[in-house]
Order: C-alpha cells, then structure tokens, then sequence
C-alpha cells in the first residue's frame, strides 16, 4: 500500500478522473457564480459589469434581512428539534424497547424515505381550513375552538414547517444516534449502574459523554442540511403568506430565475456559502475543545 | 522496467479515455435532455402554458382533429403545462437555454415578454401574419391593446377580455340587493351578503391577483385611469396617501371577512366553484371564465342566474365611467428560433379558425375574428356587447410592473386582506421591488 501511494504517478491515476469530476461539476460552477455577483443581468438580455452593487445591496435589502433571519430561526429551532427528538428516541430504543424496537424504529424511520412533496401535501391537507377544514381543524371545532388559518399568518405557518420537517427527519437522527449508543460498551454502563448510577444521572454522566462524537456529528449534518432547506417550505408553503417563510434559498431562486437577476442571486449564494461556513467552522472548533477536554 | 511503463501508460490512457466518454456522455445527456425545446421541437408543434388554462388547449386539441388537421398531421400538437405562478422561472430558464417551446404563454409580467422579444424570443406577428394573409383575421382592438402593453404585436389574442364583477342574481334578488353602483353601495351589498351566510366576494389569494384587480379598479376609479402610469413613470409613488387608500379599502374587506375564511390558501378554481355552486354572492374575474360558466356539471347556479356589472365608482373619483379593465388574458407568444414553415401552416389555421370554434365550442370570446355564424347564450351576448361599448378601458395592477415587483404584489395580497401585513406594508413592499 506504501508504495502504491508513495508513486505519484498511481496518485494521479487514482485521485485525476474525481477531481476532474469534482472541479467540472463543483469547484467550476463556484467560481463562476463568484464571477456573476459583480455583474447584473442573465442569460435573456445579456450581463453588464456592475461592480460591488448587488453585494453592497445585499445590506440594505429588507426581502434579505426578513429571509436571512428566517433561515438562521428555521435552522436552529428545527435542528434542536431533530436532534432532541432523535436523542430522546434512540435513549427510548437501547433503554426502554430495547430488542424489541425493530417495529417502532421502522415506524418512526418511515417518513424519511417518503417524498418531501408527498409529506407537504398531507400536511397541507391537514392544516387546511378551504376550501374545507382539514384534520387539525375538525379537531379543533370537534372541542369546541374555532378554525384557524394555519397558513395565513406567518408563526403559524412556521410552527406547521417546524412540525413537519421535524417529523419527517427525526426518524434518521434517531437511527444515527442509537447507531452511537449501541456502540457504548455494556460493561461500562454496567459498572456504572453497580455504583448507583441510574436515570438522569446515568444519561449524563455516562451516555452523553460517550455518544458526544456522534451528536457532534449529528448537529453538522442537521444546520447544514437545515440552512440550505428549499423543497420543504416550497411544497408546503411556497415561502408565504407573502414572504415570511422565505429562505435565503428561495429567495436566491427567486431573483435569480424568476427575477432574471443571476448576479444578486449570486450575491444571496454567496451570503449563504458564508453561513454555512461559519456555522460549520464554529461547530469544528467547540467540538475540537471538547475532545481535548475529554 | 519498460513493460511495466507500458503498462502504465496504458492504464493511464485508459483511465483517460473512460474519464472522457463519461464526461461526453453526461453533455451527451444534457443536450438531449433539452429536446422539448427548439431544436426537437421542430417536429412537433410544442405549447407551454398554464396548468389553469384549460380553454386554449382543449381548443386547439379541437382544431388539431378538425379544421388544422393537416397542419396537425404534419406537426402533431403537444401540450406542457406548468403552474402560472411558475410560469416567469419556467421561461426565463427555457429561454436562458435557448430551449422555448414553439408555442408558449407570455409571462405574468409584460416586461418579462419585452425582453424576451428584445433577445430575439418572440415572432413578430404583424410581419408573420401579413405574410401569411391572415392579418385581417385579427380584431384590430385586440392589436391595439396588444401593442400597448406588449410594446408590438407579439402574442396571439387567444382570449380578449374585459373583466368586471359577475354576480349572482338569485343572491342579489333574495337579499333586496341592487347592482351597486358606487364603492360604497358595493360594500353595503357585501355586508348584506354577509349577514345572510353567503361569502360576499370568492377570490384566490394563492393567485394574488383576483385581490390587486380590486386595488386597481379603486385607484383608476377614484385617481384617474393613468393612476399607474404615474407609478411605473416615477410621477407618484404607491406609498402615496392616496394610493395607500386603495389598499386600505381592499383590506377593509378583507378584515370584514368578506372573502370567507383562509383566502390565502384559495387557488383559482376553488374560487370560480365558490361562485358557481352558490357559495359566493361575487366574483372578479375576467370574460374568459365564461368557459367555466358554460360547463354544466360545474355551473349549478344556471347560466342565466349570472349577471355582470363594470367596477363600481369610487365618488368623488376622477375615474371613466362604466370602467372596465380590458385585456387579452395570458396571452401566447411564438418563438421566432423555433417557427418554421409547418408552423406557419398551424398558425394561419388558428388564426383563421379560432374565434368561432372557441366561441362556439366554449363560449370563450377571443381576438380572432368570427368567421362562422355562431349561436351564443344571452350572458356571452352580453359581454361581447360590453366588448365592443367599451371604448375607454383601463389595465390591471401589475401590468406595467417588472417581474420582482408583480410577484411582490401578487403573493402579498392575501397577508394584505387577512390584516397580517398593514396598507402602508403592501404599497411600501411593492413600492421598493419596482425597478
């Protein structure tokens, strides 16, 4: 194996045809989106240089400002909720149902394979109010509460995408966490029990130090996954009522396609790209600290 | 040694090679996967419009097994739909790629059809139709309207329309309502709707537009008919005092719970079925719903329960009297890339054979001339009257916006009507997305 990859040129022909792939397909179309935020224009009526406008126009721009703060909102809140409600569940798997969770986790895992714009659907079947009541609404009535126009108010309307994005993927965070706590060995939790660890105290002081990699892990996957979210909320709510629940993915969709504004719609990307790389770098950080700690 | 260096440089080119056909197969894909569009496209006679657009292709489906038959044997119709709020993405990508149908709707924002005009999109039908001696089968006032908000003869006039408030008499009569004739009258009679248990106004809020089509009418009623001129010339601004007022009173509406519950999530043919099943007392629409007045099964009111009245006055307005907006709908553009000869034979069919055979099939009034004698109910007699008294008409709310700030209107209607965006909010959003 040394010698493989101590010779450059089997290096080139391993590594050559993916990162050609890679530059073509990823690193080619980067740049070449960085080059379109200093022009305006697209691809109908030709591009003209414009400078730094579109960036300096990301600052003052109110739709940015209302999606940006909806983004970082939506990924936060729905990245507790996955990772609480996937945590809580795999604890419930290994501690509670143990060998029986086969039929409970192929339940709870089951949204995730179902399609996003299936489950928006139902969802919107659910909340709908016309042209006539949906579940949530009959149930409502059934007890005595009026309808409520779920999507004509912008909470609302974010609480019902909070529910379902998180119902639909708390069902693989939970299989990605328990595949974390199985891993922990059984005579530790054993000898901990033996010392009077039960419960909460367990859970604290032995699981969750144990399963940190993972959970680590976990919060990566989720507020990248959560910041770039785009199908979900165009299914369910097509960024309405007005704009409220627009991301900053929407919204670059939107100037760039619909607008005909490929270079602000570069300038929104480039905003996101920044995020999500400070969110990332930040995390990498906290969890190196804890690992030293540790 | 050496031939371990062959050897080497065999794998190498092998490797190479692979990378190269996958890569070539991948473009390979690419470009066939653009097949709908212009260059496959000259095979078949391909038509994207809206998925709520059911008259023109049924119609033109029609034309291809009757009069445009062999136009159609030649060059076999396809229709592709998407959603109208879709619609500008789909063309800006389509034409981006040079891949536009033949056959394609025009856009929610006539700016959009300018550019794509401007880049070389767009038939000129003036030229094409004279070419082809039909020109004269095209109603002039429908050329006129065309040219002024399409800056050309650009789009075929599939519909021509006006747009007013249809009622339903039953309703009216049963309440002591009379057709109101001022702003006011139109919201008295509404609150008497409301109070008898009947949605006083069905309108989509998904759709956004039935809603501006009222904020519209208010302001050309009460400002005067160039009250958006003014706007789109940078004269006056929407989060004027007086334009605010025009919002104000559509919201007005709205926080009476005149449109019904969740009028955001109404789309366009839920709001037709409101009105046509008895459930609403009015409807904004244009005459190109009488298609949908027309279908029985629909209809359960009975055609001759539907009356249809001009925008009520604003008093005190600077508006025209009897106001009227007046439009060819989604109108349809041809590609000038994809037109072609066979096209040509397609397009000298339709525009010789569609105003009597959607009028009589549908009762869809359009901008072809009628060729034929056709016998048509007393509520399409009507608005075909309407069409030809009406000489002074006004535009619609976004008709001289750009693509950003149409879309900033149209899906901030419904917050607008159901009070979570305030008057001043709605005019300043699409205030500061006009360009």
């Amino acid at each position: 194996m040394q010698s493989v990859l101590g010779d450059k040129k089997a290096l080139v022909i391993l590594l050559g045809p993916a990162l050609l792939v890679y530059s073509l397909v990823m690193l080619v179309p980067i740049f070449w989106s960085m080059g379109y935020t200093f022009f305006s224009g697209n691809a109908i009526s030709g591009f003209t240089f414009a400078g730094t406008d579109n960036l300096t126009r990301l600052f003052t721009d109110p739709e940015v400002r209302t999606a940006l703060s909806f983004t970082v909102r939506y990924a936060v809140v729905i990245t507790v909720g996955q990772i609480v409600m996937g945590y809580l569940l795999s604890l419930m798997y290994v501690f509670i149902l143990k060998k029986s969770s086969n039929i409970i986790r192929t339940l709870v895992f089951f949204p995730v394979v179902l399609p996003t714009v299936a489950v928006a659907l139902l969802f919107q079947k659910m909340f709908e109010i016309a042209p006539q009541n949906g579940l949530v609404n009959s149930l409502l009535n059934g007890v005595g509460i009026e309808s409520v126009d779920w999507f004509g108010n912008a909470s609302s309307a974010f609480w019902v995408i909070v529910l379902m994005d998180i119902w639909r993927s708390m069902g693989f965070y939970a299989v990605l966490l328990y595949a974390g706590l199985v891993d922990i060995p059984e005579d530790m939790l054993e000898s901990a029990r033996l010392d009077g660890a039960t419960g909460w105290r367990l859970i604290r002081s032995i699981v969750l130090p144990l399963s940190m990699p993972v959970l680590l892990s976990s919060i990566i996957f989720s507020i990248n996954g959560t910041l770039k979210v785009f199908d979900s909320i165009v299914a369910l709510t097509n960024g309405g009522p007005g704009s409220s629940t627009t991301p900053l993915t929407l919204y670059m969709f939107r100037t760039s396609f619909a607008f005909g504004d490929y270079g602000y719609g570069s300038s929104i990307a480039l905003l996101l790209t920044l995020l999500c790389l400070i969110v990332t770098i930040f995390i990498f950080r906290s969890s190196r600290r804890d690992l030293t700690k540790d | 040694m050496a031939t371990m260096r062959r050897k080497n440089r065999m794998l190498l080119l092998g490797v190479g090679l692979s990378t190269a056909s996958l890569l070539l197969t991948a473009c390979g894909a690419g470009s066939s996967g653009d097949g709908g569009g212009s260059e496959a496209g000259a095979g078949e006679f391909s038509f994207l419009t809206n998925v709520e657009n059911t008259t023109i292709p049924t119609e033109l489906e029609t034309l291809a097994g009757d009069q445009c038959k062999t136009a159609a044997d030649a060059m076999p119709l396809k229709v592709d739909t998407v959603p109208q709020t879709n619609l500008d993405q789909q063309l800006q990508l389509l034409a981006g790629q040079d891949a536009l149908p033949l056959q394609y709707a025009a856009g929610n924002a006539p700016a959009l059809t300018k550019e794509l005009a401007a880049s070389g999109n767009v038939l000129d039908l003036e030229a094409t139709l004279t070419d082809l001696g039909v020109l004269d089968q095209v109603e002039p006032a429908a050329i006129d309207t065309i040219k002024a908000l399409y800056g050309g003869f650009n789009v075929l006039p599939y519909q021509y329309n006006v747009e007013g408030i249809w009622y339903n008499k039953q309703l009216f009569a049963d309440n002591g309502i009379e057709v109101p004739q001022t702003w006011d009258d139109f919201v008295a009679a509404a609150d008497t709707l409301d109070t008898s248990g009947v949605t006083p106004l069905s309108a989509s809020g998904e759709q956004g537009w039935p809603l501006t089509r009222l904020i519209s009418g208010y302001l050309f009623s009460d400002l005067g008919k160039d009250a958006l001129q003014k706007v789109a010339d940078g004269e006056a601004k929407l989060t004027d005092p007086e334009y605010v007022e025009a919002a104000a009173a559509v919201a007005d509406l709205g926080q009476k719970g005149y449109f019904g519950e969740g009028v955001g999530s109404i789309d366009y043919d839920t709001a037709i079925n409101q009105f046509l099943n008895g459930e609403a007392g009015m409807l904004y629409m244009g005459s190109w719903v009488l298609a949908n007045f027309n279908d029985e099964a629909a209809n359960q009111i009975g055609l001759d329960n539907i009356g249809f009245m001009p925008f009520p006055r604003v008093e005190g307005g600077a508006g025209i009297e009897n106001q009227y907006a007046a439009n060819v709908g989604l109108p349809m553009a041809i590609s000038e890339k994809a037109y072609n000869e066979q096209a040509g034979e397609w397009l000298k069919c339709i525009t010789e054979n569609y105003g009597s055979s959607a009028l009589a099939n549908q009762g869809s009034i359009s901008g072809f001339k009628v060729n034929e004698e056709v016998d048509v109910d007393p509520l399409t007699q009507t608005v075909q009257q309407t069409i030809s008294d009406t000489s002074e008409s006004v535009l619609w709310f976004e008709a001289l916006f750009g693509t950003q700030a149409t879309t900033a209107s149209q899906t901030n209607a419904a917050p607008l009507v159901t009070g979570s965006m305030s008057p001043e909010q709605f005019m300043d959003t699409v205030q500061s997305a006009l360009k």
